[in-house]
């Protein structure tokens, strides 16, 4: 039985009727008095050689206020920064802002122009004249690791297990995760199976484009106002790109029409900025749909292989593992946690993983919902379902055998904390779903789990109390997902409140403390533990107001339960107190940072029936299962959404998204007609059970649960293939016409 | 996008002198291919000239004599919700709802598919096979052309400068004929046909006694492929027959390898969709007995 009012209903979210009304401000929606509208003039090439850049033409267009290039930026030298994912190159994060010297992907920003409209600043952004001497391209991981590649950064060395080589390489890094002994663990296996999978480049495929409006003020405040899953990440981001003080930079986070990862990066932020300073005006510049894919982060395609013994008995005693990511134009292709989740579900005592972060001529990755896991899964799973068949075991049996548990060592080395891997497995194999028949021809039935991470990272939050009994709450966490209504919600537990008496707001970052991104799935965790630990100060602030109202002494120990305050014989209900503040001292504003360690991370699983047509290859998804652990689940229904939207991305990514390049490096499917997001049409209900195996680290027991279901369903979609029509899939995406190719060659 | 010149011209007559006058003008009907175009650029216009006020662009009448005569700017959700087109020309009923989601069906028409002459337009094969006639005017008069000899390359046709379709004509069908447009998509909507096939066969005493076959995607025009329809006719409707013209369909096929196929895999399902959309007609034509 739940002790808790709050935690665990479903109460409307705060935003709805802003949402479902078109009320709620998005960064396309702003206008501002003196508005200009940019442009951003692009790289038509995969890979070339700046010789010059000519904007005459453009500045002297009537209408035309400013344009930048590369040369506006301060000089980054050999400057390494930090902006939290480790030590970085400073030119490398302007060098993706705006091209200086070379460009590198097809769609590389190399001007930017701002204008009366937008379609002066189209215009003048076409009239820049850029003289480019064109490179080979280098398209793939493997092809980009070969003797002989054409180099994409002639300061780009490659660092192996840790030493620096000092040698020019398009492998950033290479890193080796070593546990037990793998030869000697292959040598007891019964069974080993050994393959190859490649996995193309794919998109968040948000709905809303990116978007910045800058406006740097005469005292040298700059502005901005964007759609960002992190305000502060954008603040220190543009600051160090345009070197002034975070101080100087005040971020307003709009409303976010999707992010999943995608939105962390900055893009049109500093070149807003930098318009801005040049024109004196507020600056607007959008992305079209085409940018959105040409020239900001998708996530990593990848080369792996993946190989795994087994005993008899079916026991896992050896796993190695090969992954090679693209990073794109930039290193950091999300190849560390992709290696930290290859076999993140599995008790394995030999494990050998070797990572390899690869850059290629396409556009810098970015994170994508688990980033990195997805690809690891898809591997893994679609071997251990092959071990399983090869024992006669049925896959769910083979996986809970070996399934990771509290103890379990991490071939990177963390051991598991108390985790719901046996707990998923278990709720899927008892599912309905499990047990139902496929009911015809050409039909199979897949199984996957994955894994993902939550972090803790910093958040802050107030909570100021109104006469009128409700709160107000400022936090600084992107709302995606519900999550200002599931924060809100464990501030109204600890107060005793229902949920649309607390009002959550989401500031800019002058007006509260630092918070980190909406990503890692922290959001629910962190700042709502933010937003419980500011509710228990306010309560304990409230009862020091009781005591003042009652003019007792401040050391008598108060109660405070089920709305009301009551110490030996005095009692006061907290509506009644809220009107007694100004008397009893003012205002009260409870307040909490955090910086939490006791992060949960989350296992999802995946059961998907399929329909493949033989005759075409085309792949219907029949029925479809997710089932994740929560934790403890604040708002079932937000939950279930994240499941449901993570398992639609991954099933999108098993079966027909792609970035489909020419050799040339350039997207020829750059829209949303031909990158083939699946539609209402192509999915049936995702169905959903949430398990909650509670986090020890959290007051109510959250685990963060936006990322761990994209995870399992390809590889799910993988083996339900598999068992329909025979074929092993080993590349992604598994589209009609590979599926095809792959039945002919059965 | 360009700054143009809007022009809304409000009769044929009219429209037709402006077209001559400024015969670079594009012509703008639902707009769902052109301001796309423009928006990215790959069409500059200086003049546009909006068609679809003109009452003959407009017109959706059926004569039993004459057949169907469906202006070239009537939008697809007129035509997918016409009584007459349901029940005469079930197919291009049907085809009208596909093309596109919802919203571009207010808009988007068969005579602008046909005209933007895209070898994978979804409309075309099914014109052909149910032998439809463009009636085409300019400022100098008038001549028809059939649909299967209308598009010349990839985004080109038989239009010349001041010309523009008025109308399709599409003859009365008779007792026993049956037409299907089927199409493979990778998702269940909202995408390009990698292979599209239109058919129509006409059923008299047990047999096959006219059939036409045309493909999308295949070529760089849509495909009359007459040698599938030969192999049906004088045939039972059979798997026998179906399997001939299924084979003539793949041996017309001249596709390219592109991100929605392979040669291999559009010629396979050359075959595959035209046997399909046959065994469709041929249950349409017994129903139509």
């Amino acid at each position: 039985m739940s002790t808790y009012s709050v935690i665990g209903t479903r109460p409307i979210r705060h935003d709805g009727a802003d949402k479902v009304t078109g009320r709620a401000l998005y960064g396309a929606d702003l206008q501002l008095a003196g508005l200009l509208h940019g442009a951003i003039l692009r790289s038509p090439h995969a890979h070339a050689r700046i010789i010059k850049i000519d904007t005459s033409k453009a500045a002297a267009l009537p209408g035309v206020r400013a344009v930048v290039t590369a040369d506006d930026l301060p000089d980054s030298g050999d400057r390494m920064v930090d902006l939290g994912e480790g030590e970085t190159p400073l030119s490398f994060i302007r060098g993706n802002v705006l091209a200086k010297g070379k460009v590198l992907y097809r769609g590389h920003a190399v001007a930017g122009v701002a204008a009366v409209s937008a379609h002066v600043a189209e215009q003048a952004a076409n009239l820049i004249q850029v003289e480019y001497e064109v490179l080979p391209c280098v398209l793939t991981a493997p092809s980009a690791m070969a003797d002989g590649a054409t180099l994409l950064h002639d300061n780009l060395m490659m660092k192996e297990l840790g030493q620096n080589t000092g040698k020019p390489s398009n492998v950033s890094e290479h890193f080796r995760h070593l546990m037990g002994d793998p030869a000697a663990g292959f040598a007891q296996a019964d069974v080993v199976v050994e393959r190859v999978f490649d996995t193309a480049t794919v998109h968040q495929g948000y709905i809303e484009p990116h978007n910045a409006t800058a406006l740097w003020n005469n005292d040298g405040r700059v502005q901005i106002w964007c759609s960002t899953q992190g305000s502060f990440v954008v603040r220190d981001a543009t600051a160090c790109v345009l070197d002034v003080p975070v101080s100087q930079v005040k971020v307003t986070p709009m409303e976010i029409g999707g992010g999943f990862g995608g939105k962390i990066p900055v893009y049109l932020e500093p070149v807003a900025a930098l318009l801005s300073k040049k024109s004196g005006r507020p600056v607007k510049l959008l992305m079209s749909r085409r940018d959105v894919f040409e020239a900001t982060g998708p996530t990593p395609g990848s080369h792996i292989r993946v190989k795994l013994g087994a005993t008899k008995e079916g026991k896992l005693v050896a796993g190695e593992a090969y992954l090679a990511y693209e990073a794109g134009a930039y290193p950091g292709a999300m190849v560390g946690p992709g290696a930290m989740c290859v076999f993140a579900a599995y008790d394995i005592p030999n494990i050998v993983i070797d990572g390899y972060d690869v850059v290629v001529n396409k556009p810098s990755t970015a994170a994508y919902r688990a980033p990195g896991a997805t690809n690891a899964a898809f591997a893994t799973e679609s071997v251990v379902d092959e071990i399983a068949e090869k024992l006669g075991v049925d896959p769910l049996e083979l996986r809970l055998r070996n399934a990771a548990k509290e103890g379990t060592r991490r071939a990177d080395g963390p051991k598991y904390p108390r985790v719901g891997c046996i707990e998923v497995l278990e709720a899927m194999k008892n599912s309905d779903h499990y047990k139902s028949p496929l009911t015809g021809p050409n039909q199979g039935r897949g199984v996957a789990i994955g894994f993902w991470f939550n972090v803790g990272l910093p958040s802050a939050c107030t909570i100021a109390v109104n006469a009128d009994g409700t709160v107000t709450l400022v936090e600084g966490s992107t709302d995606i997902g519900g999550t200002r209504t599931s924060i809100a919600m464990q501030a109204a537990e600890v107060l005793g409140l229902p949920a649309e008496k607390v009002q959550p707001t989401v500031v800019d970052t002058d007006s509260v403390g630092f918070t980190a991104v909406t990503g890692g799935s922290r959001t629910t965790f962190a700042t709502g533990m933010a937003a419980h630990d500011a509710a228990q100060d306010v309560v304990r602030q409230m009862k020091e107001r009781a005591l003042k109202f009652w003019k007792m002494d401040a050391a008598t120990p108060v109660e405070f339960a089920k709305g009301v305050f009551t110490a030996g014989d005095k009692s006061i209900t907290w509506n009644e107190l809220c009107t007694k503040q100004a008397r009893t001292g003012g205002p009260v504003v409870g307040r909490a940072s955090v910086n939490p360690r006791g992060v949960g991370g989350s296992f999802a699983g995946a059961i998907a029936d399929v329909e493949v047509d033989p005759e075409t290859g085309k792949v219907t998804v029949l029925r479809f299962t997710s089932v994740q652990d929560a934790g403890k689940a604040i708002h079932p229904s937000y939950v279930e959404g994240q499941m449901q939207g993570g398992s639609v991305q991954g099933i999108g990514w098993g079966l027909n998204e792609e970035y489909y390049m020419s050799p040339d490096g350039t997207m020829m499917n750059s829209s949303l007609l031909d990158y083939r997001m699946p539609t209402a049409l192509d999915l049936p209900m995702i169905e959903t059970i949430i398990v909650e195996v509670p986090n020890p680290g959290h007051p109510f027991g959250v685990r963060g649960v936006g990322e761990a279901n994209i995870v399992p369903p390809p590889g799910a979609l993988a083996n339900a293939i598999y068992h329909a029509v025979g074929v092993r899939m080993n590349s992604l995406p598994m589209k009609p016409s590979a599926v095809m190719e792959a039945i002919w060659s059965k | 996008m360009n700054e143009f010149e809007y022009r809304a011209p409000q009769t044929l007559a009219e429209a037709l002198a402006d077209y001559s006058a400024h015969p670079s003008a594009k012509l703008l009907a639902g707009g769902t291919d052109l301001i796309v175009q423009m928006r990215a650029g790959r069409k500059t216009p200086d003049v546009v000239l909006d068609i679809k006020h003109i009452a003959e662009l407009n017109e959706l009448s059926y004569d039993a004599a004459k057949g169907l005569t469906l202006g070239a700017a009537v939008p697809c959700h007129i035509i997918h919700n016409s009584d007459v087109v349901k029940r005469e020309y079930p197919a291009l009923a049907e085809l009208a709802g596909i093309i596109g989601g919802t919203a571009i069906q207010g808009r988007a028409s068969i005579g602008g598919n046909l005209c933007n002459s895209s070898p994978s337009a979804d409309s075309i094969p099914l014109l052909i096979a149910m032998g439809a006639i463009c009636r085409i005017a300019s400022a100098k008069g008038e001549r028809t052309v059939p649909v299967e000899s209308f598009c010349t390359a990839p985004g080109r046709n038989v239009l010349e400068p001041g010309e523009l379709l008025v109308s399709l004509q599409i003859p009365a069908k008779s007792k026993g004929t049956g037409s299907y447009y089927l199409r493979f998509i990778p998702r269940n909507e909202m995408d390009i046909a990698v292979v599209g096939a239109g058919v129509e066969v006409t059923l008299s005493d047990g047999k096959i006694s006219a059939a036409r076959v045309a493909l999308a995607a295949v070529a760089p025009t849509p495909l009359f492929v007459t040698e599938a329809g030969a192999a049906l006719i004088g045939k039972e409707p059979g798997s026998e027959a179906f399997e001939a013209a299924a084979q003539a369909a793949r041996n017309a096929a001249t596709p390219i390898s592109d991100m929605r196929g392979t040669v291999a895999y559009r010629k396979h399902l050359c075959a595959v969709i035209t046997r399909r959309a046959l065994e469709a007609a041929v249950a349409q034509a017994k129903e139509r007995q």
